[in-house]
């Protein structure tokens, strides 16, 4: 097995270009290295993209936030600026795992693992959040939820890898949240999860609003049907409801060993209740 | 077998301290040899090949590509072993499979070779031709006419005709008239409760290493609770005598019962023998959850009725335990356990043992019991509820005591239930204020506990140290309890005396680490041991003095004249008589060898707040105690130790620890992400109450614990969700699934 861990995204690009086998990316290696032990992976060759400049820095454009592929939850939690703007996103991120696995576990890697019940991707979701891909056509951009295609598949041509997720600016009295349901209350996976953000105006009245649920379809789903549900209301009882109702229609989950579809639907709704409230009382709603 | 009959006035200097674990730095700081962590030179990796399917016939067995395969030493089948003897023959067929693989996960080929990427890849070159068989996974299904049938033949006279071949005994316990009893009762409660498989959950997964010589001796190194049950059972399946065979036992990281019987061992010896090099086997997470012991899963019917002040009039249960592939789940034990806590006139338990098509159930702290009492332990606490009595009041009113008759024959010497029921009602738990969606539960349990064969010898160490040699692995510090209660004989500080795990050639037979049997059996040995010691050192102080043996006596640590008859000379201590011990006969020791009865029944009561989330179904648990006799704590940390780990494993298979099998019998969730043990944050600090009501078979009246603590803690989770939620949960575990689907329809 051959190892790469190039510095720039061009080499990284070549490296890829040049491979004939079964080459992964490495990122925190949370998924990839637990996936090679247990051997359900074999690649041939494995391109660590940490070392790549760029990788491991968070950055400030046009208000928004650039978060190189390779940053851990950690970093991302440390960085005050970023979990001022993006609570849920980072909460989401800090639910991965343990501390130990929160030192390595990044956004990206979450991404293009492609696990339905990822716990970032709802979050990004609804942040509205945007990928950077490199490949051998150059670089484009391309919003986080049409990454993955499917458990365990993304929509990322042969060569092609994240660079970084980009988390967009935000406005007064906007805010987000991120909840999961889990039968412990740590290392587990989730059997539903739901992101919401908000932006409310000075009156309190929702004018934008994203969700969208994990572990209920297989992929992450966003739900405008929840959006519709919040927008121009006070986010007031029977608009919570109206959310619930339109998460539970929306999720088409699957009975396995870690839930049932009745469960899944349910709570699909109860969560988004609970994470547009928390959403709402970080925006700063009286 | 001297018993103390005063050991409650005794004052013990040592006993009762908490002094830190011998094993404790090695274990913290990495350096503790756990059975993965043996070596030996030119040794092989041995890997084990396992049967996908839940139940099919074996039709061949192609092993020469495999063999081919340079770096391959050894492959071995069933074909490699000879037909064993009766008592072994299930054992083996569990280590490697006859004419049929009967569950997902059992073994069917093993290889040895130079590397693991050899040993693994050759595996796939093994070519296995199965005809997949139907299958039966629940114990209720397997016991109708027409199930699939896993044996024929092994049914024994117990059981009536007409029933699935499956069904293999059907055992009874019991006295008195149930339907005279139930005729007095206000209410009677019929219910059925199930219970699904939970594995022991040990850390270490089972590893071992073994060597065998052309000159018929051999070597085994290995994780067990049993290295001299390991010996005799790999002897008798290798056909090698058992003094040739020398088992050393590793440090064990955990067991719980699962570690009292064999898995690789035999295996590993095998393939020793064919390649003639040392061979190493571990096992991986998902070959311990899939091929070795959970405990049995369970259907129960009870019948209980009760009068309106309280009075059981009648106890009623019929158990039906799966112990997987083979005869002998612990549904005898559960039987009998089932209403050990009551006095009863009228009681009576049915169980049938039945094999499925999953592996073979192990023992699993106090086995077969945790599910009888959340069956009992829940009908009571419905019909108590019922009648708004106090389900404290309720247990205590029919409470066994000392000449009670238990349901299961004997009747009771002094027994600490009362005192763990009133103690419980006195705490401030008990009246603590309780929040919206949160509930309180009760639940007792009881263990018989066990004696077994015991040996330890004592060695006086020329410059004054003590050795103690036992012969049975330490899983819960009993190392610590050993040199504690040897230097509390021996008069001399504790840091004095050090406690080792001895290999089988060092000993006599020992009985495993279980049935909460160290720390009464070995404890009983090592004390005996040191008086044996005591009276040799006074014999050499008396031949010092010039007097006679009789009149020496030993007081702190030190020989002395027994009155002024005996002279004036001043006190020989250990340290003393040691230093000389060359020129007044040769070494000193003392041994003991025994198998003590009177290990005393012990008994707990659990009290535990739950909160119930009544949109998702989740519980948390809030506040847990456990209130239970331990006769005498010895090293009181460990006891309190015990009473928390088993009331944490009882919470796992209260709510969320089970077995999910497939349509195609195949296990869903061989790991520990799907497989869920409770992790730290999901518990609260778990609270002990010891009491100590000294058991009088032995010296200083320690009864074994280790057991006890893992049976009430089922139905007292149980009856807390049923008083958080309004709901009655007769099925476990009782996950958010299954607890909001019952909110729901309610
Ligand atoms: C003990 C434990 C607990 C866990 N708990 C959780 C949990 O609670 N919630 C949860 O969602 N996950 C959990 N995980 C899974 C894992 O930690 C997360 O998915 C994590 O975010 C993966 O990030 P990583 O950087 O470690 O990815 P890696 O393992 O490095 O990569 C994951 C996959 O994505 C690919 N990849 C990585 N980076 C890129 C990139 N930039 N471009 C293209 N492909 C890429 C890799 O090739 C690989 O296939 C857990 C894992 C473990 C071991």
């Amino acid at each position: 097995m051959h190892y790469h861990s190039p510095t720039s995204v061009e080499d990284a690009v070549k490296v890829l270009a040049a491979q004939s086998g079964d080459c992964r990316i490495l990122a925190g290696g949370t998924d990839l290295l637990v996936r090679m032990r247990s051997g359900l992976a074999e690649p041939d060759a494995i391109l660590d993209i940490k070392r790549i400049d760029g990788m491991r820095s968070i950055t400030r454009e046009e208000g928004g936030f650039r978060v190189g592929a390779a940053v851990s939850g950690t970093e991302m939690a440390e960085h005050a600026a970023l979990v001022a703007a993006w609570p849920g996103v980072v909460e989401a991120t800090g639910l991965i795992g343990s501390t130990q696995i929160q030192g390595r576990a990044t956004m990206a890697g979450n991404l293009c693992n492609a696990s339905p019940a990822a716990d970032s991707v709802p979050a990004m979701v609804a942040a509205g959040a945007v990928a950077q891909v490199a490949g051998p056509n150059g670089v484009r951009d391309i919003p986080v939820a049409q990454i993955p295609t499917g458990p365990g598949k993304t929509s990322l041509g042969p060569g092609e890898f994240v660079t970084s997720i980009f988390l967009p600016a935000r406005p007064d009295r906007a805010s987000d949240a991120y909840l999961r349901f889990i039968p412990r209350t740590e290392m587990d996976i989730a059997v539903v999860g739901c992101g919401v953000s908000i932006t409310l105006d000075a009156s309190g009245t929702c004018t934008e609003a994203r969700v969208a649920l994990g572990a209920v379809a297989p992929t992450v789903i966003e739900v405008p049907e929840a959006a519709t549900a919040l927008v121009g209301t006070p986010l007031d009882d029977p608009a919570l409801s109206a959310l619930s109702a339109a998460c539970s229609a929306a999720a088409s989950p699957i009975s396995d060993k870690r839930g049932t579809v009745e469960f899944r639907t349910h709570v699909a709704g109860v969560l988004a209740r609970r994470a547009a409230v928390i959403a709402k009382t970080r925006a700063g709603a009286a | 077998m001297a018993l103390d009959s005063k050991s409650e006035l005794r004052e013990f200097k040592i006993v009762g301290t908490r002094p830190l674990r011998p094993d404790g730095i090695d274990k913290v700081t990495g350096k503790a040899r756990f059975g993965a962590d043996i070596t030996a030179p030119g040794m092989l990796v041995g890997l084990v090949l396992r049967s996908p399917h839940a139940h099919a016939r074996i039709v061949s067995i192609d092993t020469s590509r495999a063999e081919a395969v340079p770096g391959v030493h050894a492959v071995v089948t069933r074909a490699d072993f000879a037909e064993p003897g009766e008592d072994v023959a299930d054992i083996l067929d569990n280590c490697m499979a006859g004419a049929k693989a009967l569950y997902d996960g059992h073994a069917v080929a093993a290889i040895a070779a130079s590397s693991g990427k050899i040993a693994r890849d050759a595996l796939k070159l093994i070519d296995v031709v199965y005809e997949v068989l139907p299958h039966v996974t629940d114990v209720d299904a397997a016991m109708k006419p027409g199930a699939p049938v896993l044996h024929e033949g092994r049914t024994d006279e117990t059981v009536p005709e007409g029933l699935s071949p499956n069904v293999i005994s059907r055992h009874e316990f019991g006295h008195g008239d149930i339907e005279a009893g139930l005729a007095q009762a206000d209410r009677i409660v019929e219910r059925t409760f199930q219970t699904e498989a939970t594995h022991q959950g040990y850390i270490e997964p089972h590893a071992c290493l073994a060597q065998m010589g052309p000159d018929g001796q051999a070597d085994l190194w290995c994780c067990t609770q049993g290295h001299y049950m390991a010996r005799n059972v790999c002897a008798e399946i290798l056909g090698l005598e058992q003094g040739q065979l020398r088992v050393t036992a590793s440090e064990i990281g955990g067991g719980f019962g699962g570690k009292t019987t064999v898995f690789l061992e035999p295996v590993a010896l095998m393939l020793a023998r064919k390649s003639g090099r040392p061979v190493k086997m571990v096992m991986t997470r998902s070959e311990v959850l899939r091929a070795t012991g959970p405990t049995a899963s369970s259907s129960i019917d009870v019948k209980i009725g009760m009068t309106k002040d309280g009075r059981i009039t009648a106890g009623f249960a019929e158990l039906r335990y799966q112990g997987g592939a083979y005869p002998g789940s612990p549904v005898d034990m559960g039987s009998m356990s089932a209403f050990a806590p009551y006095d009863l006139e009228h009681v009576k338990t049915i169980g049938w043992d039945v094999v499925t098509n999953r592996p073979k159930q192990a023992a699993y702290r106090a086995p077969g019991a945790p599910m009888a009492a959340f069956a009992v332990e829940s009908a009571i606490d419905e019909l108590a509820r019922g009648f708004g009595l106090d389900p404290l009041e309720v247990r205590l009113k029919n409470a066994a005591r000392e000449g009670t008759r238990a349901s299961y024959g004997p009747t009771y010497p002094a027994i600490g239930l009362e005192a763990t029921l009133r103690t419980a009602k006195d705490h401030p738990h008990w009246s603590a204020p309780l929040g919206e969606n949160q509930g309180r539960g009760v639940a007792c349990g009881f263990w018989f506990n066990f004696g077994g064969d015991t040996c330890v010898t004592l060695n006086i160490t020329p410059d004054g140290t003590v050795t103690v040699s036992e012969g049975n692995p330490d899983i819960g510090g009993s190392r610590a309890s050993m040199s504690m209660m040897a230097a509390e004989e021996l008069g001399i500080p504790y840091e004095k005396v050090r406690t080792i795990v001895a290999d089988t050639g060092s000993l006599g037979q020992n009985e495993v680490t279980d049935g909460s049997r160290v720390t009464f059996a070995v404890g009983l040995a090592t004390i005996e041991a040191a008086r044996a010691a005591i009276r040799e050192m006074c014999k050499r102080a008396a031949m010092v003095w010039g007097i006679e043996p009789e009149a020496v006596e030993w007081v702190d640590g030190a020989a002395q004249p027994a009155g002024p008859n005996a002279g004036e000379h001043p006190p020989m201590t250990l340290a003393e008589i040691a230093a000389i011990a060359s020129n007044t006969g040769g070494p000193i020791a003392g041994h003991h060898e025994a198998n003590p009865e009177g290990a005393g029944v012990s008994f707990a009561t659990h009290m535990v707040d739950t909160e119930v989330d009544p949109d998702t179904g989740a519980v948390k648990i809030l506040r847990y105690t456990v209130f239970q006799d331990a006769g005498k704590a010895i090293h009181p940390a460990y006891v309190e130790g015990q009473f928390q780990g088993g009331a944490v494993q009882g919470i796992g298979w209260a709510l969320n620890e089970e077995y999910i099998y497939g349509e195609d019998g195949v296990l869903q969730n061989a790991g520990f992400l799907d497989y869920r043990v409770p992790v730290a944050s999901d518990l609260p600090m778990i609270d002990t109450v010891i009491l100590e009501i000294p058991n009088p078979g032995h010296p200083y009246g320690v009864r074994g614990v280790g057991e006890t603590s893992i049976v009430p803690p089922l139905a007292a989770v149980a009856n807390a969700v049923s008083a958080a939620s309004g709901v009655r949960m007769t099925s476990l575990p009782i996950s958010p699934p299954k607890l909001l689907a019952a909110l729901h329809e309610r």
